[in-house]
């Protein structure tokens, strides 16, 4: 009898010890989501405060289109009245201002004088790069979702996931069609 | 393979107390020895290690505004890899090309280029090599190998001293304890050989845990771009050259992208070097088709070796995804300008000349001033227009 007892007590030491620590690898993961979401989140705002000062340095320069420099600044309020609106709807907004500033900097190819431009040329690298690391800190943040919710839905770690409510993670999706758009921009001189 | 080395440190610590000695007791207090020894040099080279390294190496530290491209690409690598902090950037004043990474920890680490790589590569390139270096980072590979090295050089050591002792007492010892018989001259012959042995293997040893390791970087590397071509392609330029690095030695050679020390047609298959041959890792890079993530860099490895075992470790392979790759330029027109050669080398050479104290003024004719802060003037004049400029 005795013997007996001792089985079950540590089998249930066992299942206990197990529960821990499954459910601590979720809360793991649960955090390097958040976290990689507070990445993606500095990186957009970044962007959406260098967009001012690229619109006034390309506004200096005489008859530079006003309808692309126009979307631009729409997008931009788009996608700032979209932060925490949850992540399909900032994703979506976001990709639009991608979609415009590509367009904007297709534009300046036809200003050579902007293109020398040293204000215009750290502005440029800033937001490469900015632009760069918004895609790897989303690129990241798919990973750690992906990560997440394989933990959450594969046997046997579901069971926990169940039991103690972890939700799903969602993507990040970026419009493909948006992003991967080439811009069709036309070398010919506008007619006056 | 660590856990080897670290026997065979001890069984060497055993076998020169036994010899000392002659008894299984002395036989523990060697070993004890040694590994006094192995966690002394440990410490030193853990909390030393990466600013002996760096000051050995004469890096500068840079910051943002000093060169925003070299510094922007290290973040957009630390955010790719999902480490917590930045790693500090370093830039070395040496033609060669070549870069490393150092730190004990992740969360107090450096990424150190030379000027003379930072010239060459255009900005996939070198998101290609920061990213292995950033792999090294994130993986401890820095820990990992300062490990292997002072243990390596403990066992070198040791052994050598040994194999004197074993000379000069020449078995004193074994004389000394005559009712042994049998098992102590086995022992003794054991001690023999081990103690000749002992350095080569552990060599050997220490130099296929660093290939391993480049390999994973190089792997990561192209994990967290998603581009495998650009490390491909700067790998590429750094076979080309054949300047070597002055500041790099034996220990720290694991840490750096490509083997400083690598003479020219190395044989493709050496178990002597820290670094896999430039061109195979070039071919596995390349053969990565089908995606970016640790599974297609096994397969693309094997498809160069033509069949056999993989290279990643299992922890590695273990729950990764699918992963795509991107394509040359992620947002065609949003591709800045690349500078060219010319304004690279330009960059670099102002930035070397500030860091120097020097200052940068520039005239109106177009002409680059470059001013030592000890000029004890308040104005210069430009030699080629005559224009006078403050100071």
């Amino acid at each position: 009898m005795a013997v007996w007892a001792w089985v079950i007590i540590g089998i249930v030491v066992v299942l206990i010890l197990w529960f821990v620590f499954i459910f601590n690898g979720l809360v793991r993961l649960r955090n390097q989501v958040k976290n990689a979401w507070a990445q993606i989140d500095v990186q957009l705002k970044r962007r959406h405060d260098l967009i001012p000062n690229l619109v006034e340095t390309v506004k200096g320069y005489k008859d530079f289109e006003r309808s692309t420099l126009e979307a631009v600044t729409k997008a931009r309020n788009v996608a700032q009245q979209a932060v925490g609106q949850g992540v399909g709807a900032q994703a979506k907004a976001e990709g639009e201002l991608s979609g415009a500033l590509t367009r904007l900097l297709a534009v300046v190819e036809r200003y050579p004088d902007l293109k020398a431009n040293q204000n215009f040329l750290a502005l440029q690298e800033q937001l490469t790069s900015t632009e760069n690391k918004i895609s790897f800190s989303r690129q990241f943040y798919n990973d750690s979702v992906l990560n997440y919710n394989n933990k959450t839905q594969m046997f046997p770690s579901n069971i926990v996931a169940a039991m103690t409510g972890f939700k799903q993670g969602e993507f990040f999706q970026v419009e493909k069609a948006e992003e991967r758009e080439v811009p069709k921009v036309s070398f010919e001189q506008p007619k006056t | 393979m660590v856990a080897a080395m670290g026997i065979l440190l001890l069984l060497i610590g055993y076998g020169l107390g036994y010899i000392f000695g002659g008894s299984t007791t002395s036989g523990i207090a060697g070993l004890v020895i040694a590994l006094v020894i192995w966690a002394i040099m440990n410490l030193v080279a853990y909390f030393q290690g990466d600013s002996l390294l760096l000051s050995m190496s004469k890096a500068i530290k840079i910051s943002p505004d000093d060169h925003p491209r070299l510094y922007n690409v290290v973040e957009e690598m630390k955010i790719a890899s999902g480490l917590e902090k930045i790693p500090d950037v370093y830039i070395i004043d040496d033609p060669a090309l070549n870069a490393f990474a150092t730190g004990r920890d992740p969360s107090k680490a450096s990424v150190a280029i030379t000027s003379g790589l930072l010239e060459k590569l255009n900005r996939d390139e070198l998101e290609g090599v920061i990213g292995h270096e950033m792999s090294h980072i994130k993986n401890r590979d820095v820990l990992l190998m300062t490990i292997c090295s002072v243990l390596l050089g403990t066992i070198v050591i040791l052994a050598w001293y040994g194999s004197r002792a074993l000379i000069f007492s020449g078995g004193g010892s074994r004389r000394s304890s005559k009712g042994g018989g049998q098992g102590q001259l086995i022992i003794f012959a054991v001690a023999i050989i081990l103690m000749i042995l002992a350095p080569i293997m552990a060599q050997l040893i220490y130099f296929a845990i660093s290939r391993k390791r480049e390999y994973l970087a190089d792997a990561s590397s192209a994990l967290y771009t998603r581009y495998p071509e650009g490390l491909a392609s700067a790998l590429e330029k750094l076979g080309a050259s054949t300047g070597q690095l002055k500041s790099a030695n034996q220990a720290t050679a694991p840490m750096y992208i490509v083997n400083p020390f690598r003479p020219k047609g190395r044989a493709a298959t050496d178990l002597t070097s820290t670094h896999p041959p430039l061109s195979e890792r070039v071919r596995i890079l390349r053969a990565m088709a089908g995606g970016a993530s640790y599974v297609d860099y096994d397969k693309a490895y094997q498809q160069v070796h033509q069949g056999g075992a993989g290279v990643m470790p299992a922890a590695a392979l273990a729950g990764a995804g699918a992963v795509g790759l991107r394509a040359a330029a992620p947002e065609a027109a949003m591709k800045e300008p690349e500078p060219g050669r010319v304004e690279r080398t330009r960059e670099v050479g102002d930035l070397l000349w500030q860091k120097s104290g020097y200052k940068i003024i520039d005239c109106e004719c177009g002409t680059r001033l470059k001013v030592p802060s000890n000029i004890g003037r308040a104005t210069v004049k430009c030699p080629h227009c005559g224009r006078t400029h403050q100071i």
